[in-house]
């Protein structure tokens, strides 16, 4: 169990105390809460548009979707009125800078020992801004100025003390995270040890990944023969031989329809899980892509260009893509797009011809998928985790407005409350302590 | 032979007479609200020869008929780079909208950069924006000359073609102006100041020599001739200030020199409401959806509705981008602003009326009336919803665009 989830636990009966002595001696103070939103236009992402639905949740867990004659609410459970709300489940940012993110020093091209965890900030108003976007989880990603800037973390916007507090735990019992690698322009840098070229940054990349083959044998024969025996850890290629058992996914940021391919190639050689990021002229090789079966996600930009890469920048990458199958989900890459229009991306996709299905999923269940949480997060189904989102309309609609964000159960933002209005609107203080990261920004 | 007068004359029928059927007509007139069921009719001259309800106006044969659902006049941003800073972000190739070898240098003018045939102005022109206020951008004290083009126009052939060769100029204060020299917002006025006081008596001296004979007229000078045309207020002063302290600066500045002032960006307007409407300057706000960094850190997406609310005149912006996107479109920003409390339709006046308005060509632009300028946005539903497509896009009355974007 989560540190966090202890904490809330042992604190909410501490806090319901004078309520119990006051009216409710009987009830047992260790319960856990049932609430029940109804009345709600909902969007499980699963399964289709509900009308009149109630959401039930207990504690952290949703209990039940479903339309409101169906669903039996419990006695003991609080009813929310969600009339002419939406609910729809937390959202999911696949690639984002928040929380002063930061990963490897230009000393290298490739720096897989890295991790950006130790550079996280969780009280940055980026994270903020974030929960008031209506994103319950996000991967915090280093910049693509390397060919492999570091290990990424995937967290829980729950209102935290310590990164720690954010963590998802898996079921192996390590946290959760990926490896941000990059191709194309920003890595190519001609100097201390980084490439000039297209061909030397495959190259560098391919002999990394053939030395951790080798370290990997090493360490299996190791093992075998010396189990007693402690290994001598190597850092960087510990984390690339994870990555070719499988046990983490690439997030590789590409742009150029030929920078694509040769992420295909090295997938196809190396066998590992990968994720395209950005991918501007995924539309040239969209067929390429659905029969190599990797999942994109994407930006979306009110124009092309900012460097010849994203020349050819098109919005109706996600219509081709999600057309022939592949698993697309969207990001901010914020401070590129801030997190609070990210909905907004989705409404673009529509735009150029993606389905409101899709572009539904694309913010939600398929960046799960992604992030292999979709066993727990990502849609509004029984069983998982009560992350969602309560907007004011349609979530297209560019006047709709997130009005509360939860994460587990708990709400983390609450445009009602000022403090949380602060970050959704902005306006004087809402943004001390925040800086851009990532590469590229400043130029 | 032939073929080029055939060419000729398709280009003669193209311009000119269409009539345009809207279920929602924005005119941009008198209330703002549309009407149901328009016509604007567009002539031959380039000019709108009719515009009303349906029932009133009889389309003349000879018209070719466009419908659509929702109607605008043609976007106008009232504060751009596009055809200055290029799509590739490749510099000394396509990005001009920036030189940094003096931080004052009201001499560069806009016409000897602007690069019509930049695939970005097309981007624009598709999506609905008609006319740009585009140029030099923020970044140094005074950074150079911006001018109003329609986005149909490929090259600067001569002043003709452009509305307003020389429509601001464009100067900034602030944490983005400063550098070695000026290194703190001190010096940056005491800076401008003193270039502002050279001009003054420069234009003494021309005034003089206007009422004495036996004066010379000093010779010119490129630089201060500038600065002397922004003193006549021929020229207005497009100040970019952020912060609330920066903002003050330029409402002193403009105290002081009795320039016009235009205040571009004012991401903390909010805390000085009163004071810019009492000196009765206009904003051309930062885009919406600008970066909550450095001096954009305390913005606010509520902005324009709180400069609505208090009667301060405004328009909105595409402004400039360093990277991504290299360039904003101007109603998307408008629209992000109505969703954060501005009326729907004071969103649209923001990025076509209150524009023409700011930029002096109000009796050109900026609204469907007979006479204006036929220029035309076509939607397929309310023109600031992000789903919505920009169906058709006509200049001078010649359809320049039918994509459905």
């Amino acid at each position: 169990m989560r540190p966090r989830k202890l904490i809330a636990i042992a604190l909410a009966p501490l806090l319901l105390l004078p309520f119990f002595f006051s009216s409710a001696q009987e009830s047992p103070p260790l319960e856990v809460k049932i609430r029940a939103y109804t009345n709600a236009t909902i969007y499980p992402v699963s399964s289709p548009r509900i009308e009149k639905g109630t959401l039930l949740i207990k504690g952290d867990t949703i209990l039940a979707v479903g339309p409101g004659k169906e669903v039996k609410i419990p006695a003991d459970a609080e009813v929310i009125d969600a009339s002419g709300k939406t609910i729809i489940p937390g959202l999911i940012c696949t690639h984002s800078h928040i929380g002063s993110v930061a990963g490897g020093d230009y000393s290298s091209p490739i720096q897989p020992e890295v991790r950006v965890l130790d550079s996280i900030d969780v009280r940055n108003t980026s994270i903020d801004k974030a929960r008031a976007g209506g994103i319950t989880t996000a991967n915090l990603m280093s910049g693509s100025g390397h060919l492999l800037s570091g290990q990424t973390i995937y967290l829980k916007l729950r209102k935290g003390n310590t990164v720690e507090d954010l963590f998802i735990e898996q079921p192996d019992g390590t946290i959760a995270y990926g490896v941000k690698m990059a191709n194309g322009t920003n890595s190519i840098r001609d100097n201390g040890g980084f490439p000039g070229t297209r061909g030397k940054s495959a190259a560098l990349v391919r002999q990394k990944f053939i030395d951790a083959r080798a370290y990997l044998e090493k360490r299996r024969k190791h093992q075998k023969e010396k189990p007693d025996e402690a290994f001598e850890r190597d850092l960087a290629l510990e984390t690339l031989a994870d990555i070719l058992e499988g046990k983490r996914t690439v997030h590789h940021h590409t742009h150029r329809h030929d920078d694509i391919l040769t992420v295909l190639r090295l997938k196809e050689e190396f066998g590992f899980k990968v994720v395209l990021h950005h991918v501007s002229e995924a539309w040239k090789v969209a067929d390429e892509i659905a029969a190599a079966k990797v999942p994109c996600s994407l930006i979306f930009l009110d124009s092309p260009g900012g460097k010849l890469e994203a020349r050819d920048f098109e919005w109706k990458n996600g219509a081709e893509l999600s057309k022939r199958g592949v698993v697309t989900a969207f990001h901010t890459d914020d401070p590129i797009n801030d997190s609070r229009w990210f909905l907004r991306n989705a409404a673009v996709g529509v735009r150029a011809g993606m389905s409101r299905q899709k572009a539904l999923e694309g913010l939600t269940l398929a960046g799960a998928k992604m992030l292999d949480l979709d066993q727990s997060i990502g849609s509004l189904d029984p069983g998982k985790q009560a992350d969602f989102v309560i907007l004011s309309g349609d979530p297209f609609s560019i006047y709709t407005r997130v009005l509360e964000t939860h994460v587990e159960g708990e709400k983390v933002f609450d445009l009602e409350n000022p403090s949380d209005r602060l970050f959704a609107e902005g306006g004087y203080g809402a943004g001390h302590n925040r800086e851009a990261s990532g590469c590229c920004f400043y130029r | 032979m032939f073929k080029a007068i055939l060419a000729l004359a398709l280009t003669a029928i193209s311009h000119g007479q269409i009539a345009v059927k809207a279920d929602l007509l924005f005119t941009m007139t008198g209330d703002l609200k549309p009407i149901k069921d328009g016509v604007v009719l567009c002539g031959k001259n380039g000019k709108i020869r009719a515009v009303g309800p349906a029932s009133q106006i009889k389309i003349p044969k000879g018209y070719q008929t466009l419908t659509a659902k929702v109607v605008t006049p043609g976007i106008i941003d009232a504060h751009a780079t596009v055809g200055l800073s290029g799509i590739l972000n490749s510099p000394k190739h396509d990005q001009e909208q920036l030189e940094k070898s003096s931080p004052i240098q009201p001499e560069l003018r806009a016409v000897d950069a602007y690069n019509g045939r930049d695939p970005l102005v097309k981007w624009l022109r598709d999506l609905g924006v008609t006319t740009v206020n585009t140029g030099h951008a923020p970044g140094t004290l005074i950074s150079g000359q911006l001018m109003v083009v329609k986005t149909n126009v490929p090259s600067i052939t001569s002043m003709k073609d452009t509305l307003v060769p020389t429509s601001a100029v464009a100067s900034t204060l602030g944490a983005k102006a400063l550098s070695k020299s000026p290194g703190t917002r001190s010096k940056a006025i005491a800076m401008l100041r003193a270039e502002l006081m050279k001009a003054q008596s420069r234009l003494l001296k021309i005034e003089e020599a206007k009422d004495d004979e036996e004066k010379e007229k000093p010779d010119a000078n490129l630089r201060l001739d500038v600065l002397v045309d922004i003193l006549n207020k021929k020229i207005p002063l497009l100040m970019n200030a952020q912060r609330h302290q920066d903002i003050a600066a330029a409402l002193r500045l403009q105290e002081e020199f009795g320039f016009k002032l235009i205040l571009d960006g004012a991401a903390e307007a909010y805390l000085l409401l009163d004071e810019i409407k009492a000196a009765k300057v206009p904003v051309i706000v930062h885009p919406t959806m600008g970066r909550p960094f450095g001096d954009l850190e305390n913005m606010t997406f509520t902005l324009a509705a709180q400069l609505h609310k208090a009667g301060i005149p405004f328009a909105f912006q595409s402004g400039y981008e360093a990277y991504v996107p290299k360039t904003r479109v101007v109603h998307f920003e408008a629209a992000m602003a109505a969703a954060y409390g501005l009326p729907q339709e004071v969103a649209l006046a923001a990025c076509t009326i209150q524009s023409a308005k700011i930029l002096g060509l109000e009796k050109k632009i900026g609204s469907l009336e007979k006479g204006k300028h036929a220029d035309l946005a076509l939607f397929d539903g309310d023109p600031l919803e992000t789903t919505t497509h920009t169906t058709g896009v006509i200049i001078e009355s010649q359809l320049v665009s039918a994509l459905a974007k």
